[in-house]
Protein backbone atom coordinates (compact mmCIF):
# COMPACT_ATOMS: atom_id res chain seq x y z
CA UNK A 1 0.00 0.00 0.00
CA UNK A 2 2.78 2.73 1.03
CA UNK A 3 4.96 1.46 -2.65
CA UNK A 4 1.79 2.24 -3.99
CA UNK A 5 1.35 5.77 -2.64
CA UNK A 6 5.09 6.42 -2.93
CA UNK A 7 4.57 5.73 -6.73
CA UNK A 8 1.99 7.55 -7.03
CA UNK A 9 3.33 10.56 -5.66
CA UNK A 10 6.37 10.10 -7.36
CA UNK A 11 4.20 10.29 -10.75
CA UNK A 12 2.41 13.34 -9.76
CA UNK A 13 5.77 15.22 -8.40
CA UNK A 14 7.06 14.33 -11.75
CA UNK A 15 4.06 15.50 -14.34
CA UNK A 16 4.04 18.88 -11.57
CA UNK A 17 7.78 19.79 -12.14
CA UNK A 18 8.03 18.38 -15.86
CA UNK A 19 9.82 21.32 -17.99
CA UNK A 20 6.67 22.21 -20.16
CA UNK A 21 8.63 24.18 -21.80
CA UNK A 22 10.24 20.43 -23.06
CA UNK A 23 8.55 19.98 -26.95
CA UNK A 24 8.65 15.95 -28.64
CA UNK A 25 9.94 17.01 -32.23
CA UNK A 26 9.26 14.36 -35.06
CA UNK A 27 11.26 13.87 -38.36
CA UNK A 28 8.73 12.22 -40.55
CA UNK A 29 8.48 11.93 -44.41
CA UNK A 30 8.71 9.01 -47.10
CA UNK A 31 11.49 6.13 -46.87
CA UNK A 32 14.63 6.84 -47.72
CA UNK A 33 14.44 10.60 -47.02
CA UNK A 34 17.34 10.60 -44.49
CA UNK A 35 15.25 10.93 -41.19
CA UNK A 36 17.71 8.43 -39.70
CA UNK A 37 20.82 9.89 -41.12
CA UNK A 38 18.99 13.45 -39.82
CA UNK A 39 18.66 12.29 -36.33
CA UNK A 40 22.20 10.53 -35.92
CA UNK A 41 23.87 13.76 -36.73
CA UNK A 42 21.70 16.00 -34.11
CA UNK A 43 22.66 12.93 -32.06
CA UNK A 44 26.05 13.12 -32.61
CA UNK A 45 26.01 17.21 -32.19
CA UNK A 46 24.41 17.26 -29.40
CA UNK A 47 24.94 14.00 -27.05
CA UNK A 48 27.75 12.32 -28.66
CA UNK A 49 26.23 9.03 -30.19
CA UNK A 50 23.94 8.17 -32.93
CA UNK A 51 20.33 6.97 -32.86
CA UNK A 52 19.68 4.64 -35.14
CA UNK A 53 21.05 2.44 -37.86
CA UNK A 54 20.58 3.88 -41.99
CA UNK A 55 20.56 1.59 -45.20
CA UNK A 56 19.89 1.78 -49.07
CA UNK A 57 17.65 -0.03 -49.00
CA UNK A 58 14.02 1.68 -47.76
CA UNK A 59 12.24 0.89 -44.50
CA UNK A 60 15.43 0.20 -42.34
CA UNK A 61 13.52 2.00 -39.97
CA UNK A 62 10.48 0.64 -38.72
CA UNK A 63 9.69 1.02 -35.23
CA UNK A 64 9.43 4.54 -33.64
CA UNK A 65 12.48 5.46 -32.01
CA UNK A 66 12.62 8.46 -29.20
CA UNK A 67 15.71 10.22 -28.09
CA UNK A 68 14.84 12.52 -24.64
CA UNK A 69 16.68 15.34 -23.59
CA UNK A 70 18.49 16.49 -26.33
CA UNK A 71 19.69 20.12 -25.56
CA UNK A 72 20.93 22.52 -28.17
CA UNK A 73 23.00 25.44 -27.15
CA UNK A 74 22.83 28.50 -29.73
CA UNK A 75 23.74 32.25 -28.72
CA UNK A 76 23.73 31.88 -25.52
CA UNK A 77 19.64 30.12 -25.75
CA UNK A 78 18.91 26.68 -25.19
CA UNK A 79 16.34 24.19 -26.69
CA UNK A 80 15.34 20.71 -24.64
CA UNK A 81 13.51 18.47 -26.82
CA UNK A 82 12.61 15.10 -27.51
CA UNK A 83 13.55 13.89 -31.31
CA UNK A 84 10.97 11.15 -32.99
CA UNK A 85 12.17 9.05 -35.63
CA UNK A 86 9.45 7.81 -37.60
CA UNK A 87 9.65 5.04 -40.29
CA UNK A 88 8.80 6.37 -43.55
CA UNK A 89 5.07 6.74 -44.53
CA UNK A 90 4.54 5.06 -47.67
CA UNK A 91 1.46 4.16 -49.49
CA UNK A 92 2.66 0.33 -51.06
CA UNK A 93 5.22 -1.86 -49.37
CA UNK A 94 6.32 -4.88 -51.61
CA UNK A 95 8.40 -7.44 -50.36
CA UNK A 96 9.75 -8.12 -53.64
CA UNK A 97 11.58 -5.00 -53.91
CA UNK A 98 13.48 -5.77 -50.88
CA UNK A 99 14.47 -9.33 -52.61
CA UNK A 100 15.78 -7.43 -55.55
CA UNK A 101 17.70 -5.29 -53.24
CA UNK A 102 19.65 -8.81 -52.58
CA UNK A 103 17.23 -10.07 -49.27
CA UNK A 104 16.13 -13.82 -48.98
CA UNK A 105 12.44 -14.16 -49.45
CA UNK A 106 11.78 -14.77 -45.90
CA UNK A 107 13.73 -11.71 -44.16
CA UNK A 108 12.20 -9.78 -47.14
CA UNK A 109 8.94 -11.15 -46.32
CA UNK A 110 9.25 -9.78 -42.80
CA UNK A 111 10.90 -6.65 -43.46
CA UNK A 112 7.43 -5.48 -45.13
CA UNK A 113 5.62 -6.62 -42.71
CA UNK A 114 7.45 -4.82 -39.96
CA UNK A 115 7.56 -2.03 -42.09
CA UNK A 116 3.59 -1.92 -42.44
CA UNK A 117 3.80 -1.46 -39.07
CA UNK A 118 6.13 0.93 -38.52
CA UNK A 119 4.20 3.42 -40.70
CA UNK A 120 0.51 2.68 -39.02
CA UNK A 121 2.85 3.46 -35.78
CA UNK A 122 4.00 6.70 -37.80
CA UNK A 123 0.47 7.93 -38.66
CA UNK A 124 -0.43 7.15 -34.87
CA UNK A 125 2.40 8.85 -33.30
CA UNK A 126 1.36 12.21 -35.29
CA UNK A 127 -1.14 13.27 -32.57
CA UNK A 128 1.49 13.63 -29.83
CA UNK A 129 3.94 15.57 -31.53
CA UNK A 130 4.57 18.92 -31.02
CA UNK A 131 6.37 20.08 -34.05
CA UNK A 132 7.71 18.37 -36.93
CA UNK A 133 10.50 18.18 -39.61
CA UNK A 134 9.71 17.06 -42.90
CA UNK A 135 12.25 15.12 -44.13
CA UNK A 136 12.20 15.10 -47.91
CA UNK A 137 14.53 13.56 -50.23
CA UNK A 138 16.01 17.07 -52.89
CA UNK A 139 16.80 14.58 -56.06
CA UNK A 140 13.41 13.23 -55.91
CA UNK A 141 10.00 14.18 -56.82
CA UNK A 142 7.86 15.91 -54.21
CA UNK A 143 4.41 15.80 -55.92
CA UNK A 144 3.99 12.83 -53.85
CA UNK A 145 0.49 11.58 -51.98
CA UNK A 146 2.25 11.02 -49.10
CA UNK A 147 4.15 14.38 -49.10
CA UNK A 148 0.70 16.13 -49.52
CA UNK A 149 -0.65 13.83 -47.03
CA UNK A 150 1.74 14.11 -44.28
CA UNK A 151 1.76 18.53 -44.90
CA UNK A 152 -1.82 18.27 -45.04
CA UNK A 153 -2.57 16.41 -41.61
CA UNK A 154 0.08 18.83 -39.84
CA UNK A 155 -1.67 21.57 -40.91
CA UNK A 156 -5.07 20.12 -40.22
CA UNK A 157 -3.97 19.40 -36.26
CA UNK A 158 -2.07 22.92 -36.14
CA UNK A 159 1.18 21.04 -35.75
CA UNK A 160 4.28 23.87 -36.72
CA UNK A 161 6.04 22.15 -39.55
CA UNK A 162 10.00 22.80 -40.97
CA UNK A 163 10.20 21.67 -44.18
CA UNK A 164 13.74 20.21 -45.21
CA UNK A 165 15.20 19.36 -48.89
CA UNK A 166 17.59 16.74 -47.58
CA UNK A 167 20.63 15.73 -49.78
CA UNK A 168 21.71 18.41 -51.18
CA UNK A 169 25.01 17.09 -51.55
CA UNK A 170 24.01 15.45 -54.75
CA UNK A 171 24.25 16.63 -58.07
CA UNK A 172 20.37 15.58 -58.73
CA UNK A 173 19.11 18.00 -56.25
CA UNK A 174 16.81 20.73 -56.69
CA UNK A 175 15.83 23.09 -54.09
CA UNK A 176 13.42 24.95 -56.64
CA UNK A 177 11.63 22.02 -57.05
CA UNK A 178 10.32 20.96 -53.59
CA UNK A 179 9.99 25.00 -53.22
CA UNK A 180 7.65 25.12 -56.10
CA UNK A 181 5.73 22.10 -54.64
CA UNK A 182 5.03 23.57 -51.22
CA UNK A 183 4.61 27.24 -52.03
CA UNK A 184 3.13 28.21 -48.68
CA UNK A 185 6.47 26.93 -47.01
CA UNK A 186 9.95 27.68 -46.51
CA UNK A 187 12.06 24.99 -47.16
CA UNK A 188 15.31 24.69 -45.72
CA UNK A 189 18.21 22.51 -48.40
CA UNK A 190 20.71 20.70 -45.67
CA UNK A 191 23.05 17.83 -46.16
CA UNK A 192 21.99 15.24 -43.35
CA UNK A 193 25.28 13.36 -44.32
CA UNK A 194 27.60 15.92 -44.71
CA UNK A 195 25.78 18.59 -42.19
CA UNK A 196 25.99 21.25 -44.83
CA UNK A 197 22.79 23.65 -43.56
CA UNK A 198 22.08 21.45 -40.47
CA UNK A 199 23.66 24.94 -38.49
CA UNK A 200 20.79 26.90 -39.55
CA UNK A 201 18.43 24.13 -39.31
CA UNK A 202 19.37 24.31 -35.54
CA UNK A 203 18.58 28.02 -35.85
CA UNK A 204 15.14 27.32 -37.54
CA UNK A 205 14.61 24.67 -34.40
CA UNK A 206 14.34 27.40 -31.91
CA UNK A 207 11.62 29.24 -34.25
CA UNK A 208 9.49 26.04 -34.43
CA UNK A 209 9.75 25.21 -30.67
CA UNK A 210 8.39 28.87 -29.72
CA UNK A 211 5.36 27.98 -32.19
CA UNK A 212 5.03 24.91 -30.37
CA UNK A 213 4.68 26.42 -27.05
CA UNK A 214 2.31 29.02 -28.74
CA UNK A 215 0.23 25.93 -29.53
CA UNK A 216 0.06 24.34 -26.00
CA UNK A 217 -0.63 27.17 -24.58
CA UNK A 218 -3.80 27.53 -26.72
CA UNK B 1 -8.07 -5.39 -68.85
CA UNK B 2 -7.78 -1.80 -66.87
CA UNK B 3 -10.74 -0.91 -64.93
CA UNK B 4 -11.56 2.43 -64.41
CA UNK B 5 -14.63 3.31 -61.87
CA UNK B 6 -15.93 6.84 -61.41
CA UNK B 7 -17.41 7.28 -57.88
CA UNK B 8 -19.31 10.91 -58.00
CA UNK B 9 -18.83 12.60 -54.76
CA UNK B 10 -22.49 12.33 -54.02
CA UNK B 11 -21.80 8.55 -53.20
CA UNK B 12 -19.60 8.94 -50.36
CA UNK B 13 -21.03 12.50 -49.23
CA UNK B 14 -23.35 10.99 -46.61
CA UNK B 15 -20.51 8.11 -45.77
CA UNK B 16 -18.61 8.73 -42.29
CA UNK B 17 -14.96 8.95 -42.92
CA UNK B 18 -14.34 5.00 -42.00
CA UNK B 19 -16.82 4.38 -44.33
CA UNK B 20 -15.50 6.40 -46.99
CA UNK B 21 -11.90 4.45 -46.51
CA UNK B 22 -13.64 1.24 -46.15
CA UNK B 23 -15.40 1.69 -49.41
CA UNK B 24 -12.74 2.98 -51.86
CA UNK B 25 -10.23 -0.17 -50.50
CA UNK B 26 -12.95 -2.46 -51.34
CA UNK B 27 -13.27 -1.14 -55.19
CA UNK B 28 -8.55 -0.75 -55.11
CA UNK B 29 -8.41 -4.59 -53.68
CA UNK B 30 -11.12 -5.54 -56.53
CA UNK B 31 -8.03 -4.39 -59.27
CA UNK B 32 -10.53 -1.23 -60.13
CA UNK B 33 -9.17 2.42 -60.68
CA UNK B 34 -11.19 4.68 -58.51
CA UNK B 35 -11.38 8.29 -60.28
CA UNK B 36 -13.27 10.03 -57.53
CA UNK B 37 -15.10 13.59 -57.31
CA UNK B 38 -13.27 15.40 -54.90
CA UNK B 39 -10.84 15.29 -52.88
CA UNK B 40 -10.65 13.41 -49.25
CA UNK B 41 -9.94 15.12 -46.27
CA UNK B 42 -6.09 14.65 -44.78
CA UNK B 43 -7.26 12.59 -42.07
CA UNK B 44 -8.98 10.71 -44.35
CA UNK B 45 -6.33 10.23 -46.26
CA UNK B 46 -3.83 9.07 -43.72
CA UNK B 47 -6.60 6.94 -42.59
CA UNK B 48 -6.60 5.30 -46.20
CA UNK B 49 -2.33 4.71 -45.92
CA UNK B 50 -3.13 3.85 -42.42
CA UNK B 51 -5.89 0.67 -43.37
CA UNK B 52 -4.00 -0.21 -46.11
CA UNK B 53 -1.09 -1.07 -44.65
CA UNK B 54 -3.25 -3.46 -42.43
CA UNK B 55 -4.30 -4.99 -45.51
CA UNK B 56 -0.97 -5.56 -47.05
CA UNK B 57 0.20 -9.32 -47.96
CA UNK B 58 1.66 -11.03 -50.46
CA UNK B 59 -0.79 -10.30 -53.19
CA UNK B 60 -2.07 -6.86 -51.79
CA UNK B 61 0.76 -4.32 -52.03
CA UNK B 62 -0.75 -1.26 -51.23
CA UNK B 63 -2.41 1.61 -53.47
CA UNK B 64 -1.04 4.92 -55.44
CA UNK B 65 -3.09 7.56 -54.72
CA UNK B 66 -3.18 11.26 -56.20
CA UNK B 67 -5.08 14.42 -56.52
CA UNK B 68 -5.62 16.30 -59.45
CA UNK B 69 -6.42 19.96 -58.32
CA UNK B 70 -7.55 22.80 -60.71
CA UNK B 71 -4.94 25.70 -61.39
CA UNK B 72 -6.32 28.94 -60.41
CA UNK B 73 -4.46 31.64 -62.50
CA UNK B 74 -2.46 34.19 -60.20
CA UNK B 75 -4.65 37.22 -61.08
CA UNK B 76 -7.81 35.12 -59.95
CA UNK B 77 -6.58 33.15 -56.93
CA UNK B 78 -8.22 35.42 -54.69
CA UNK B 79 -11.18 35.05 -55.91
CA UNK B 80 -11.03 31.68 -56.91
CA UNK B 81 -9.87 30.13 -53.09
CA UNK B 82 -12.71 32.37 -51.88
CA UNK B 83 -15.41 30.51 -54.12
CA UNK B 84 -13.58 27.65 -53.61
CA UNK B 85 -13.60 27.56 -49.58
CA UNK B 86 -17.38 28.99 -49.15
CA UNK B 87 -18.38 25.66 -52.29
CA UNK B 88 -16.80 23.49 -50.18
CA UNK B 89 -18.43 24.97 -46.82
CA UNK B 90 -21.53 24.20 -48.62
CA UNK B 91 -21.43 21.37 -50.47
CA UNK B 92 -18.05 19.59 -49.20
CA UNK B 93 -14.88 19.03 -51.03
CA UNK B 94 -16.22 18.24 -54.41
CA UNK B 95 -13.44 20.42 -56.69
CA UNK B 96 -11.06 18.58 -58.60
CA UNK B 97 -10.35 14.92 -58.99
CA UNK B 98 -8.82 11.86 -56.97
CA UNK B 99 -7.33 8.86 -58.54
CA UNK B 100 -6.48 5.47 -56.39
CA UNK B 101 -5.37 2.78 -57.60
CA UNK B 102 -3.78 -0.94 -56.41
CA UNK B 103 0.29 -0.69 -56.35
CA UNK B 104 0.01 -4.18 -58.58
CA UNK B 105 -1.66 -2.35 -60.93
CA UNK B 106 -0.76 1.57 -61.01
CA UNK B 107 3.13 1.52 -61.02
CA UNK B 108 3.27 4.88 -60.07
CA UNK B 109 1.42 8.59 -60.58
CA UNK B 110 3.48 11.11 -61.41
CA UNK B 111 2.09 15.02 -60.93
CA UNK B 112 3.61 18.32 -61.41
CA UNK B 113 1.41 21.71 -61.77
CA UNK B 114 0.70 20.65 -65.26
CA UNK B 115 -0.10 17.26 -65.86
CA UNK B 116 -0.65 13.55 -64.36
CA UNK B 117 0.83 11.09 -65.19
CA UNK B 118 -0.35 7.31 -64.76
CA UNK B 119 2.07 4.62 -65.27
CA UNK B 120 0.48 1.39 -65.44
CA UNK B 121 1.65 -2.06 -65.62
CA UNK B 122 1.32 -3.90 -69.16
CA UNK B 123 0.19 -7.22 -68.57
CA UNK B 124 1.40 -8.61 -71.78
CA UNK B 125 4.93 -7.60 -71.35
CA UNK B 126 5.69 -7.43 -67.63
CA UNK B 127 8.77 -5.76 -67.63
CA UNK B 128 7.67 -2.91 -69.70
CA UNK B 129 5.29 0.17 -68.04
CA UNK B 130 2.63 2.30 -70.31
CA UNK B 131 1.53 5.57 -69.61
CA UNK B 132 -0.78 7.88 -69.50
CA UNK B 133 -1.08 11.23 -69.42
CA UNK B 134 -3.66 13.78 -68.12
CA UNK B 135 -3.39 17.12 -68.57
CA UNK B 136 -5.02 19.59 -65.79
Amino acid sequence: MIGFFKRFLGLFLKDLFKDKRQVKLGLYGPPNGGKTTLANKVCKDWLGEEMGRTSKIAHETREIQVKEQITIKRDGKELTFSLVDTPGIATKIDYEEFIKAGMKEEDAKSRAKEATKGVIDAIKWLDDMDAVIIVLDGTKDPYTQVNITIVGNLEARKIPLLLVANKMDLKKADIKHVQAAFPQFEVLGISAKSGDGVDELYAKLFELRAKALKRKKR
Amino acid sequence: MLTLQYIPYIDIELLQSPQRVEKLLRIVKEEKIILLEGRLRPTEEAELIRRTMEEIDDSFKGIEISPLNIKVPEDQAFFRKLHGALLNFLLGNRRGLTIIGPASIVKEIKQDPDKIQLLTEDSSKPKRSSKSAVKK
